[in-house]
């Protein structure tokens, strides 16, 4: 199987590695680079586990041909910390105990980054879209949505 | 194994398919193949960049749309603000922002319910070896086609003239069960020259010609469209998959075209 170089900034530093012809960008970062934090859920795009921003927009990494990141910057869960400094987002998940077994966390993180970094103060709705694409079997969601608001410092609960 | 062939022309990623390469659009068919070992993927020819391909622009009456445009782009585009219902209901938003409209196309039921509203909107494609062909004809033999499509033409609705469900059972991004579109448009009150189409209702995209008969002429109100109702599963066999049988749909199709007709509770 023929090797391919690909270049790309993976969390802000440049990343050149070999990926193999069909790998996709999941593969990728967990095998090639090292990068575990986004998960292998169902490999269809189904659950959302793998999410990534790629040039600031939440894709599916195990969807994504790793050879057309070629240029392009792409975000994981593990560009969010500074050293022992919580992003806002995994600060509110960590307070509002919005992950439980935590499979689905890093996807649901960059499916909100993805939001707030476009919508700084979103309604409960905008948040409940952003993270439609993922799949969470264990808070019944409403503890991830309460941490996304508060992330954007807005009320937790619905009125009511 | 597959291999992948990156090429800098829609016309050399068409001769590659040609020879039996699957193209690669936004990926989020052709990828899942790949995951999954689909043995009819052996080698993938994609584009250096789709850039020029994702440009929408306004033709007169019509709108352009570049085939690699994403539902993203779709949503982000004010030309297309009569499309924007149809994008926001394909997936979730990691999916949209890879979907594209030339993919949606050839989506195997029960997707495809982009190319259910660009059917019901007239859609005509120019094809990578630079002929034009209406949608319905692409559809109706797209197993066998092997050029690529290089952008979409659509009419531009007016006002209300255009309606869209998607009936699904998980909200908010199930697959559809059905999903319909209309082009109404109407003069003096009366429509003429409808365009109705559904999706999951046969192995593609099909337009619905006898409810557009059954329209003809008719205001939208409940009792002048009740032709159009009668008319609304004929001659139609859809599938059966894991969501619904083909006998269910066809009960389903008369209540969810008088919805989609007269909004939401149809009455
Ligand atoms: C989680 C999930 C949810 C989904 N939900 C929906 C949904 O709600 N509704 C829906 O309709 N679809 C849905 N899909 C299916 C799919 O994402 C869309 O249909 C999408 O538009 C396909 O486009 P693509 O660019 O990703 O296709 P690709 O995977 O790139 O390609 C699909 C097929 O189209 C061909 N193709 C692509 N571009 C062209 C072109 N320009 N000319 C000729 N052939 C071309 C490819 O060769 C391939 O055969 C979903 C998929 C996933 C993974």
């Amino acid at each position: 199987m023929t090797k391919r170089p690909v270049q790309f900034q993976l969390n802000g530093s440049p990343v050149a590695v070999f990926t193999d012809e069909g790998q996709n960008l999941l593969d990728l970062l967990r095998r090639g680079v090292g990068d575990l934090s986004p998960k292998f859920g169902c490999g269809q795009g189904t659950c959302g586990s793998c999410t990534v921003l790629v040039d600031g927009e939440p894709r599916l990494s195990c969807l994504t041909l790793a050879e057309t990141v070629e240029g392009q910057s792409v975000e994981t869960t593990n560009g969010l910390a500074n050293g022992p400094d919580l992003h806002a987002l995994q600060e509110a998940f960590m307070e509002n105990f919005a992950a439980q077994c935590g499979y689905c966390t890093p996807g649901m993180l960059m499916a909100a980054k993805a939001l707030l970094d476009r919508t700084p103060r979103p309604s409960r709705e905008q948040v409940i879209e952003a993270i439609s694409g993922n799949i969470c079997r264990c808070t019944g969601y409403e503890p991830i949505i309460d941490a996304i608001m508060a992330a954007s410092g807005q009320p937790v609960r619905r009125a009511g | 194994m597959v291999t992948v062939t990156t090429v800098d022309t829609l016309q050399e990623a068409a001769a590659g398919v040609g020879r039996e390469a699957v193209y690669l659009g936004g990926g989020t068919l052709v990828m899942r193949g790949v995951n999954y070992g689909d043995q009819q993927i052996s080698e993938i020819v994609r584009l250096r960049s789709q850039d020029s391909l994702r440009v929408i622009r306004s033709e007169g009456d019509r709108i352009v749309l570049g085939a690699a445009a994403t539902m993203g782009d779709v949503l982000r585009s004010s030309d297309c603000a009569a499309l924007h219902v149809v994008a926001r209901q394909v997936g979730g938003p990691a999916v949209r922002n890879m979907a594209t409209v030339g993919g949606n196309i050839f989506a195997p039921h029960p997707y495809g319910d982009f190319a259910v509203a660009l059917l019901a909107l007239d859609a005509r494609l120019r094809m990578s070896d630079g002929s034009d062909l209406d949608l319905e004809t692409l559809l109706a033999a797209r197993g066998s086609e092997r050029r690529l499509i290089e952008s979409v033409s659509i009419m531009r609705p007016a006002g209300d003239d255009f309606r869209f469900r998607k009936v699904s059972r998980v909200k908010p991004k199930g697959v559809s069960l059905m999903s319909l579109a209309a082009w109404l448009p109407r003069r003096a009150g009366r429509i003429a020259g409808a365009r109705i189409a559904y999706g999951a209702m046969a192995p593609t995209p099909v337009r619905i010609k006898a409810v557009e008969a059954a329209l003809e002429g008719v205001s939208l109100d409940a009792n002048s469209i009740s032709g159009a109702i009668a008319a609304a599963a004929q001659g139609l066999n859809p599938p059966d998959d894991p969501l619904a049988s083909g006998w269910y749909r066809t009960q389903v199709a008369p209540v969810h075209l008088k919805r989609l007709l007269l909004g939401e509770g149809g009455r």
